[in-house]
């Protein structure tokens, strides 16, 4: 598919952010990132693939170059308030302390890296107080900082932290 | 009132299409509510429907007092709660792989080329537009599927990877993709469309589908 992710683990090689999350859940299963619950597990999902399928693939490196230069910002701010205008509503019921209640999940581990994408675009996220609130608890864990885009081995010297 | 699940969907949507297939193929007893995502400027987009699903998308499920959106979502519920007949190997490296395969068509190759976006790309730019997001996504699913593959997707047993990949291919078609490129992709997709699930659930056979459409 020439992308990123790609991991290899346990003799295997698996693309796909979310099939690789999932199977580190199914082979490592603590701590849970998917509540046990099915209906909430569906929940969760939902929510990932609302991010993952709904807004990350439309507002991509691969897409914006086809939509040429000056056009770049507009699209991907489309793409992703369009997805965060849902996401708002849909987290408004679902969500506790994250975004399916007080657990970290799947969805949590989605969202971080989208609202970073949402800055970067320079979308107005005041629009957006219940995403706001979870990112920002989010980022003050640990796994969402060391992972953070800014701490990573190619991170270039005026972006690192 | 029913107590059925209700599948709201479009004929020709390819997210409920996978839906409808599992459905089918796990013989869940439904109703189908049909929101054309066209007429009237896109039923899906009614306050009725936003209320229902922020999306403003189809396919979303009502069952078992809950409401969700998102196709593979909806179809991971299922295989939990209704697990037989199985749609994800038991094997947690052969289920990465119907789900890497899923992914790959859910994410990587129908968001970039659904009616939304089209609508911005102009009328002009539509096909070649869609062509070259189905061309690409395809020629990855081709090599992949060339050391998964049996019968079908993963190995010999119908999968999720299976449920997603017929409704694409039915898209490919639809925007005038040259499968002769994808044989694998092409005879995994014709043995699948021999299956009763595959045709119960078709865009052809749907409550909504047009007079002239219809099988």
């Amino acid at each position: 598919m020439k992308q990123v992710p790609i991991l290899k683990i346990d003799g295997i090689t698996i693309g796909q952010s979310l099939a690789i999350v999932e199977y580190l859940e199914e082979t490592r299963p603590t701590p849970r990132l998917l509540p046990q619950d099915p209906k909430k597990k569906a929940i969760v999902r939902m929510i990932s693939d609302l991010i993952a399928s709904g807004i990350q693939p439309v507002q991509n490196l691969s897409v914006l170059k086809q939509v040429g230069q000056e056009n770049q910002t507009p699209w991907a701010q489309r793409a992703i308030t369009s997805g965060f205008n849902a996401l708002e509503k849909i987290l408004q019921s679902t969500a506790g302390k994250y975004c399916v209640g007080d657990e970290v999940s799947m969805a949590d581990v989605c969202l971080v890296p989208q609202v970073a994408n949402a800055e970067r675009f320079k979308v107005d996220l005041s629009h957006y107080p219940t995403i706001s609130r979870i990112n920002k608890a989010l980022l003050a864990l640990e796994a969402f900082q060391v992972s953070h885009p800014c701490r990573q081995p190619d991170t270039p010297a005026e972006l690192r932290a | 009132m029913t107590d059925k699940p209700v599948l709201y969907s479009y004929f020709r949507s390819s997210c409920s299409w996978r839906v409808r297939i599992a459905l089918a193929l796990k013989s869940i007893d439904h109703e189908i509510v049909p929101i054309n995502l066209v007429k009237d400027g896109g039923q899906q987009f009614s306050e009725e429907f936003q209320t229902l699903n922020p999306m403003k998308q189809v396919p979303i499920l009502k069952i078992d007092g809950i409401t969700i959106g998102q196709s593979l979502a909806i179809v991971e519920y299922l295989e939990e709660t209704r697990p037989t007949p199985r749609l994800l190997p038991q094997d947690p490296k052969k289920k990465a792989i119907v789900r890497m395969i899923s992914d790959l068509i859910a994410s990587g190759i129908q968001p970039v080329q659904n009616l939304s976006v089209l609508k911005q790309v102009g009328q002009e730019n539509q096909t070649p537009w869609a062509q070259r997001a189905i061309t690409s996504g395809f020629n990855a699913l081709e090599k992949i599927l060339q050391s998964t593959a049996g019968k079908y997707c993963v190995g010999d047993e119908v999968s999720m990877a299976d449920v997603c990949l017929v409704p694409q291919v039915a898209n490919a078609e639809r925007f005038k993709v040259d499968l002769s490129h994808y044989p694998t992709i092409s005879r995994i997709n014709k043995a699948l469309l021999a299956l009763e699930a595959f045709q119960v659930s078709h865009p052809c056979r749907q409550p909504d589908t047009p007079a002239e459409l219809r099988a």
